[in-house]
């Protein structure tokens, strides 16, 4: 044997090794992970921006003696249908992670079984937006305009604050925005201007927006990391476009992860240009574990969960007990009117909306 | 061959039937009238009109760009040839999601061509042609030039000898020998291109969209399942048709050439002509590869407070503000390599008993077994990821929360890999060896392990390492079924870049760098036991 072989021999006799050890660890797991009737777990089903810190889910489990299992799959979109395609024989028994611009699509389709959770009296009323109880609002959330706040200082120019001003000549070709067809807050910014302008003015208004070079990218990670001048990614990128279409608690997550933590958030919120997301959670039709599942629904109401909640996702609790991080008061923006399109009207020209969008805007 | 059938028809064919039948199927009838429906909208016919002429575009653009590569890797001895021939094949196995960030950085504003020439490719049709080239440099360079390596350069001496001129004697001689390769190459390009999904997401805007980018539109956005169920059948059309064409050049190629080894043909340049044209291709393999490559490294060191490893650091941490995941990111690379250890022994078992039965049995239908086992290559994965939900979902089969979801999917796309490695060796070994065994008493599992198996012992580690390094940047289906309590590097890497946040941003470049890393070296390990004859790869 020379020494390649036998350097190439013990390579796969490791390998092998490693793959049964991988092997048990799996099967350990799988023990861990039953999900039978009567189950001390519960499974939640959510997308990808799902968190929650250890100790919020450990204090779930002393108090009910359920254990949370979390499966994430894909973006918010990709994960809701899913558990379409899935329905009658879920993979979890809590689906968390539905928002008004999707929700038709999860009640026309029998999703959810209805539950009202307890504490839903201490829940805003505006977001309560299904009055059988099928899904419970966990967290609300903008989409708005951000700026770089170096930029507007430099130029000795003020940030936009309306839908109106992004078509002012001062702002041309500064903004990029999402595409509506593929992304989520490219959607939100569409519907915010269907709500301001109404359904037959916002073509109108994208025409001159057009006109006034917005830039259309695919995702929201290339317009904020890759586009906007403002955020940490387009800084070494060195982007050029000063406003993106982004979140109102994006300038709070600028703070936090950077180091050393600036003073003050590098970025803005052109809040006149707001569209509120809500975001639901619902009972499987067909949990297995109902009594786990109930008792989920129940805590992600709870104030312990939503004060939890904002530094995880970056969204605004629901409950009106739930006190803001410091971090979102200080740095973050009140949205005090963000524009709202009816879940079932959204869900009726959804495709008609964004098509025409599309003829106008990319093609 | 009951194995590697059985394992396609579970995990590959079943699911994939099962979710084309619920897009095509209404009220338990099949509705083909929708094929018609669906293929005279307009917007699908400029789809499908785009993604056949970029991939067209692309091959050629990649042949022209490569084949002097080829060439050069081929005939030339140079230093850091081996480190180099691992580096080009790296893009080949990094996700998407990386690559198209870096390139973004090269093309677009900022990047390098708009700091010279003040030219932006991005969003224009350009950058996704040169990603493209990007990602099947090393296609062409190890299909083309792994041949051209063992073409006896003395056939085209004498040929010179016997009066033609340098250029005939290439075309005559040397052109016949290597056409199946260069063909063989282009059809493999073309089916990478042609399903291109990652890269005309990120680096063509929302104005390009291929047959994949809109299969993955209706299927995960929209949920048009008829629609998606159509494309999804078109694209299956297309690709079956490559892979019959490229079926039969690998045959026309394994007819008999005389080869020699590798390490005769080459030596180093002479002249100043090859001296330029080694220069040449070495600039070409630093812009277009390690020049995108290289801006990932730098923008994982580039922090805030100057040059450190601060992003390296944050890795390590379960996140103090807040867990992005519920475990370190730098725990995701035990659990890549892990899947990827797993996926790569399925491949290896499945792969190598199928290359096995093939090399054992004639006839058409073992040939069409050949080429449907590259389909999952052709297949997109949000299709076999959604199908692998609405099919492994009843036990003993309920696999749809399990970890072996994920070695499974990869396994799939590392297959392949293995069965392209390994049939060419396990067809030179010459059966009277084996029968020559049996005559002198050896059993049949004792002829294999005295005669076969020292054979292809090299290759059998050459397959295992590509089909670990595809698993490891396999993407597209993990991300649909991976555990937030275990992701995968691409799958961790795409996560961060999904925040704002400088510490994000820079994890993500850190982990990038570190899953290109580990691929890096696990090409390098397979540089040095390459066997002589290493088959496509």
């Amino acid at each position: 044997m020379n020494t390649t072989t036998k350097y190439a021999a013990t390579a796969l006799a490791a390998a092998l090794g490693v793959t049964v050890l991988a092997g048990c660890g799996g099967s350990d797991d799988k023990a861990s992970g039953d999900t039978g009737a009567g189950s001390k777990t519960v499974t939640l089903v959510s997308h990808d921006s799902f968190n929650a810190s250890d100790a919020v889910l450990k204090a779930f489990t002393k108090e009910t003696g359920y254990q949370v299992k979390v499966l994430k799959s894909g973006d918010a979109g990709a994960a809701l249908n899913q558990e379409i395609l899935t329905k009658g024989s879920p993979r979890g028994d809590v689906f968390f992670g539905v928002d008004n611009t999707l929700l038709s699509r999860a009640l026309d389709n029998g999703l959810f079984t209805p539950y009202e959770a307890k504490g839903l009296d201490r829940v805003e009323a505006d977001t309560q937006l299904d009055a059988d109880h099928r899904v419970t609002p966990v967290d609300t959330g903008d989409i708005c305009v951000n700026y770089d706040k170096k930029y507007f200082a430099d130029k000795k120019l003020d940030p936009p604050k309306s839908f109106d001003d992004l078509l002012k000549p001062a702002y041309k070709n500064l903004l990029v925005t999402e595409n509506a067809a593929t992304s989520s807050p490219g959607l939100g910014f569409l519907l915010g201007t269907v709500a301001t302008y109404g359904e037959t003015g916002y073509q109108d208004y994208w025409k001159k927006l057009k006109d006034n070079g917005v830039k259309t990218v695919d995702g929201w990670e290339q317009a904020y990391n890759e586009e906007f001048s403002g955020s940490a990614g387009g800084k070494k990128a060195k982007a050029d476009r000063p406003l993106v279409v982004s979140y109102a608690s994006s300038p709070p997550v600028e703070v936090l992860y950077a180091d050393p933590r600036p003073t003050e958030a590098p970025t803005g919120v052109a809040t006149g240009t707001c569209f509120r997301q809500i975001e639901f959670a619902g009972l499987l039709d067909g949990a297995r574990n109902e009594a786990g599942g109930k008792a989920l629904l129940d805590f992600l109401i709870s104030k312990q969960f939503q004060e939890d909640m904002p530094l995880n996702m970056f969204v605004n609790p629901v409950a009106k007990d739930a006190k803001l991080p410091e971090l979102f008061t200080k740095f973050g923006a009140s949205v005090d009117k963000p524009a709202t399109v009816d879940p079932e009207k959204i869900a009726k020209n959804r495709e008609q909306w964004v098509q025409s969008w599309s003829s106008l805007v990319v093609k | 061959m009951a194995v590697p059938v059985a394992f396609f028809a579970l995990f590959f064919a079943y699911p994939v039937v099962a979710i084309v039948g619920r897009g095509l199927k209404a009220g338990g009838d099949w509705q083909f009238g929708r094929i018609g429906t669906v293929l005279s909208r307009p917007d699908i016919l400029d789809v499908l009109w785009f993604t056949t002429w970029q991939a067209l575009a692309s091959t050629a653009l990649t042949l022209l760009i490569a084949l002097p590569g080829a060439y050069v890797f081929a005939r030339f001895d140079f230093p850091g040839k081996q480190v180099l021939r691992a580096v080009v094949t790296v893009p080949f196995v990094l996700p998407t999601v990386v690559v198209g960030t870096a390139f973004l950085a090269l093309l677009g504003r900022g990047g390098f061509l708009d700091e010279l020439w003040g030219v932006r490719l991005d969003t224009t049709v350009w950058a996704i042609l040169l990603a493209h080239v990007f990602f099947n440099y090393a296609v062409v360079v190890r299909t083309v030039g792994g041949l051209w390596s063992q073409l006896d350069p003395r056939q085209e001496e004498a040929a010179r000898v016997l009066g033609a001129g340098r250029f005939a004697a290439w075309r005559r001689v040397t052109l016949p020998a290597l056409a199946p390769a260069v063909a063989a190459a282009a059809l493999m390009v073309f089916l990478f291109t042609f399903t291109s999904f990652g890269v005309v997401q990120i680096l063509g805007g929302p104005a390009y969209s291929t047959l994949e980018v809109e299969i993955y539109r209706q299927t995960a956005q929209l949920l048009d399942l008829p629609t998606a169920a159509v494309l999804t059948l078109v694209q299956f059309a297309a690709v079956g048709g490559i892979l019959a064409v490229h079926a039969w050049t690998v045959r026309r190629r394994e007819t008999a050439l005389r080869l020699v080894d590798p390490a005769q043909t080459a030596r180093p340049p002479r002249g100043a002509g090859q001296r330029a044209l080694l220069g040449g291709v070495l600039l070409t393999v630093l812009l277009l590869i390690l020049l995108p490559l290289g801006v990932l490294v730098e923008r994982s060191f580039d922090t805030s407070g100057g040059y450190g490893l601060a992003f390296y650091r944050a890795l390590q941490s379960v996140d103090a503000n807040g867990s992005t995941f519920l475990v370190p990111p730098l725990d995701a690379i035990g659990n890549s390599l892990r899947y990827a250890l797993v996926a790569t022994l399925i491949a290896l078992v499945v792969g190598g008993l199928a290359a096995a039965a093939l090399t054992r049995r004639a006839g058409r239908l073992v040939r069409g077994f050949d080429a449907l086992l590259m389909l999952p290559l052709g297949v997109s994965a949000v299709t076999v990821g959604f199908g692998f939900l609405i099919t492994l979902d009843e036990p003993p089969l309920d696999l749809r929360t399990s970890w072996i979801l994920v070695p499974l999917a990869q396994a799939l796309v590392g297959v392949p890999f293995v069965v392209r490695t390994m049939l060419p060796v396990l067809r030179a070994v010459d059966d009277r060896l084996r029968e020559a065994a049996a005559v002198l008493g050896a059993s049949p599992l004792r002829a294999w392990r005295e005669v076969d198996l020292p054979l292809v012992r090299r290759a059998v580690l050459v397959a295992a390492g590509f089909a670990f390094a595809v698993s490891l940047g396999e993407f597209g289906a993990t991300v649909f079924i991976a555990r937030p309590d275990n992701p995968t590097l691409p799958v961790a890497v795409a996560r961060l870049l999904g925040r704002s946040g400088e510490l994000n941003y820079g994890q993500a470049m850190a982990l990038s760098t570190i899953l290109m890393l580990v691929c890096a070296v696990s090409l390098l390990l397979l540089e040095r036991i390459r066997t002589d004859r290493s088959g496509e790869f």
